[in-house]
């Protein structure tokens, strides 16, 4: 069972994952790392983005990549417009309040779903759905090595916008002293939702990644909830180098696991990480202990 | 004082309703509305009283829902008999989970978190073992007489249930006149100065999730008993742990009363929403989750809350 | 009654409390002083249980408690209050206190009625039922120091119940501080930046600087140590004042 042959594919598969794993959590991460909110509906937005791509697909023939520059805006809009009249609304500065706002959140995302599209599975067909391509003798599908690929451009320029941009500065500022931000000028609450509309851009992105090597339905929201929370607190709360790092162990863990316990058996070991870590090393790879 | 003879009036009257009302529709109602009470009663213990909000309440309801149906399925052993075998393993599931959290201090939100971990751990194993039946679960055999904690009618299980919110009810009433449960709420309020004053923070909030973990647990042997079924996804899934906080939220979190009052606003709420907009799936959840943001949004201190000012405020 | 040996603790390459060794003689009124930063209320983490310190031990009433939990040294007869006041917000006064007085009343009803004699003697009597979150500035100090005083303890450790206070609170609430130690016998151990309080409340002072104990003795002596000036107001401010001194004499 641990030939190469079987295992090397699996790795492969697992940093395809990993790559778009860790686009999700860059997301999750920004936002906590600026707003210091865990950003519980982070599964069903993606959820609702998967929809996105898919009814794109569907109603317009979009191809899935042809449509990041519709849900990588779209995305954004609905993320800044999220903060700024929903959850920063709610949250009366408690820790508690934002986990129930964005578990009420959660709520309302998956059963609208459910409601308005049924409880079916959805997948979409492109031209290259099917087709594989060779990499050093491993057969990894189409889908997934542009995921690959597209997952860490898409990290690359967020990184670069974050470091470069006088947006990024002022995200960084926020993030690291609020209070002084706030005092050398810095609209905060702008910067919140800024900063939130950001994250969800790159849920948006993973989506057009995610849905032709995946499928979509209500529940998936449920299932990346805890593995983007497994990834972001392994990495570092905050940190963008542990969300990478960290999307790949788990991408690669989910993958393995899988071989040796079976599908739904191998992704214990994620939720064992978690724990774990949360006990053993809350501040994660990257984090700095508080 | 006065609580304590609301309580008793109260369910008193409950116990009274058989005796006029026949329909099993009102029956089923009430007891699904005293179902969803326990469970928030016994979150409550934990969230309202104690400050930590957990997310995977469903860890401690599954635990007893399967130690009773496999023990009925496997072992024969009679139904009443597993519901204190299922309050102790779901008390057992609490301490566990309880002493690895607080050991290790996590709070807020990551104290939710690993909750929810420990539910999808839990979920997963119960789809993966044959012993509690795979992803088809266990369907607990028929049986027909009292002896066997199965009713003909309606009316045995509302007894039942009204037995376990009564003992939920009666938890809440100490808790708010006992030093236990000054030192619960003290250490919600801040822990540093509960342990500056002598209270041990660690051992308050370990009897607290054990209690709160017991009642749930309960609450699980009183639904396998009532659908006569559980299946991973119904013991471990999301829904368990979001009905458990949904009622005390809406209610008022840290009260007696708190979950009764908000499990009764949202049945409400949802055979409304019934009436209105037909069996649509998922509506009612939407509207609960809308409800959910709107509380915390707006009424923070819940319905319950609400009176309380209202009361304040009347010259 | 208590004493500190040789006890450092650092956090991330800073030395908050470097090798300080201090005695509190039972049945005295004793303060800590030094400069804001000086390590004062780290200090008083280690005492109380709060912090565990890297070197050094702690002895309390002759057993040795470095290192015990909180909660453990508060029942052996150590109280601490914090510098800033963390009230149980939701809750009244009246509750507020009698969470101490369950240290030694299990029952909830006697444990209410001493919570009201406590806040008899504080000065609270009239707020009972006040929510905590609605006091003011003073009155949660003095909540602060009832919900200590409500644990009966043998040493009470006071952190700045005096800051933020303006001249006449300052003056009703010493004479409450004296009559803890006078009429209740409770020895105290308070950090306190309000010289005056220092003055007249305590027979020993104990001088922090830079996490290291710099001098001790009576108030009086010590606030005149050019080595305590110089903590204060910085290098050569002793010299300062004493040749200033002599010219305004000249």
């Amino acid at each position: 069972m641990l030939e190469l042959s079987i295992l090397f594919p699996s790795i492969l598969n697992g940093l395809t994952t990993g790559a778009v794993y860790a686009l999700i959590a860059l997301g999750l991460t920004l936002i906590y790392g600026v707003l210091h909110i865990i950003n519980f509906a982070h599964g069903a937005l993606l959820m609702i983005a998967l929809y996105g791509v898919f009814f794109l697909n569907a109603k317009l023939g979009l191809d899935p990549y042809a449509a990041l520059p519709v849900m990588v805006p779209g995305m954004f809009a609905l993320g800044y417009a999220l903060q700024r009249f929903v959850i920063g609304r709610a949250s009366h500065g408690k820790d508690e309040n934002i986990l129930l706002a964005t578990l009420g959140l959660t709520l309302v995302l998956e059963n609208f779903a459910l409601y308005a599209w049924r409880s079916d599975t959805r997948t979409i067909e492109t031209p290259y759905t099917f087709s594989t391509v060779d990499v050093a003798g491993a057969m990894i599908s189409t889908p997934k090595v542009v995921a690959f690929f597209g997952a860490l451009a898409a990290t690359a320029i967020l990184l670069a916008f974050i470091a470069r941009s006088d947006l990024g500065r002022a995200i960084r500022a926020v993030a690291r002293e609020r209070q002084g931000a706030k005092l050398v000028g810095i609209d905060v609450e702008h910067v919140f939702a800024m900063s939130f509309g950001i994250g969800l851009a790159c849920l948006g992105a993973a989506a057009c990644f995610l849905l032709p090597a995946y499928y979509v339905n209500p529940q998936v929201g449920n299932g990346f909830v805890l593995i983007a929370f497994t990834i972001v607190v392994l990495g570092g709360m905050g940190s963008f180098a542990g969300a990478l790092l960290g999307g790949f162990i788990i991408g690669v863990v989910e993958s393995v696991g899988g071989l040796w316990l079976g599908e739904s058996l191998g992704q214990i070991g994620i939720f064992v990480i978690f724990i774990a870590i949360l006990l053993f090393r809350p501040q994660g790879i990257f984090g700095a202990r508080t | 004082m006065k609580t304590l003879y609301a309580i008793l009036v109260l369910c008193g009257a409950v116990a009274l309703l058989p005796a006029f009302v026949s329909s099993g529709v009102v029956l089923n109602l009430v007891i699904m509305t005293l179902y969803a009470t326990l469970l928030g009663q016994a979150w409550n213990i934990l969230a309202g009283f104690g400050g930590q909000y957990s997310f995977g309440h469903a860890a401690f309801f599954g635990t007893g829902a399967y130690a009773s149906a496999a023990l009925q399925v496997h072992f024969g052993v009679n139904a009443w008999l597993c519901l204190p075998f299922a309050i102790v393993c779901g008390a057992a599931v609490g301490a566990l989970v309880g002493a690895l959290s607080f050991r290790y201090g996590l709070r807020g939100s990551y104290f939710a978190l690993v909750t929810l971990a420990f539910a999808e751990v839990f979920r997963i194993l119960a789809n993966s073992v044959k012993f509690t039946g795979g992803g088809v679960g266990l369907l607990v055999p028929l049986k027909s007489s009292a002896l066997d904690f199965q009713f003909q009618g309606k009316a045995g299980f509302l007894y039942v249930i009204l037995a376990l919110t009564l003992a939920g009810f009666l938890l809440s009433w100490w808790l708010k006149h006992s030093r236990y449960g000054a030192w619960l709420t003290a250490v919600r309020d801040n822990e540093d100065s509960a342990a500056a004053l002598g209270v041990d923070v660690f051992r308050v909030k370990l009897q607290a999730i054990v209690i709160s973990a017991g009642l749930t647990a309960a609450g699980g042997a009183f639904y396998v008993q009532y659908f006569q079924y559980i299946d991973p996804h119904i013991a471990y899934g999301p829904a368990v742990s979001v009905e458990a906080l949904l009622g005390p939220i809406v209610g008022g979190l840290g009260t007696v009363f708190g979950p009764l009052l908000g499990a009764a606003a949202l049945k409400l709420l949802g055979e409304l929403t019934r009436n209105l907009m037909g069996d649509a799936p998922g509506v009612s959840l939407m509207i609960y989750g809308a409800v959910l943001i709107a509380m915390v949004t707006f009424l923070p201190r819940g319905i319950g809350g609400l009176f309380q000012r209202l009361a304040a405020k009347a010259p | 009654m208590l004493q500190a040996r040789h006890v450092s603790i650092s956090f991330g390459g800073l030395k908050a409390v470097d090798d300080a060794s201090l005695a509190v003689p039972a049945g005295s009124i004793t303060s800590l002083i030094g400069p804001n930063g000086a390590g004062k209320s780290t200090l008083f983490g280690i005492l109380s249980g709060f912090l565990e310190p890297d070197a050094g031990s702690v002895s309390f009433l002759g057993q040795d408690v470095t290192g015990l939990a909180p909660h453990r040294i508060c029942r052996l007869g150590m109280t601490r209050t914090f510098q800033l006041a963390q009230p149980f917000a939701g809750q009244t006064v009246r509750e507020n206190i009698a969470v101490g007085s369950h240290l030694h009343r299990p029952q909830r009803k006697v444990a209410l009625v001493h919570a009201e004699s406590v806040a008899l003697r504080v000065g609270l009597a009239g707020q009972l039922d006040k929510p905590a979150r609605d006091l003011t500035i003073a009155a949660r100090k003095r909540l602060e120091l009832a919900r200590a005083l409500a644990t009966e303890p043998k040493l009470l450790l006071l952190d700045e119940v005096l800051a933020g206070l303006n001249p006449q609170e300052v003056s009703e609430m010493s004479p409450v501080i004296r009559a803890i130690r006078d009429d209740g016998g409770v020895t105290v151990l308070m950090i306190e930046h309000v010289m005056q309080a220092v003055m007249n409340l305590s027979e020993h002072t104990w001088v922090l600087n830079n996490g290291q104990l710099i001098a001790e003795g009576k108030p009086a002596d010590v606030t005149r140590d050019p080595r305590v000036i110089e903590a204060y107001l910085g290098r050569g401010a002793a010299e300062r004042l004493r040749t200033s001194g002599n010219e305004a004499h000249a």
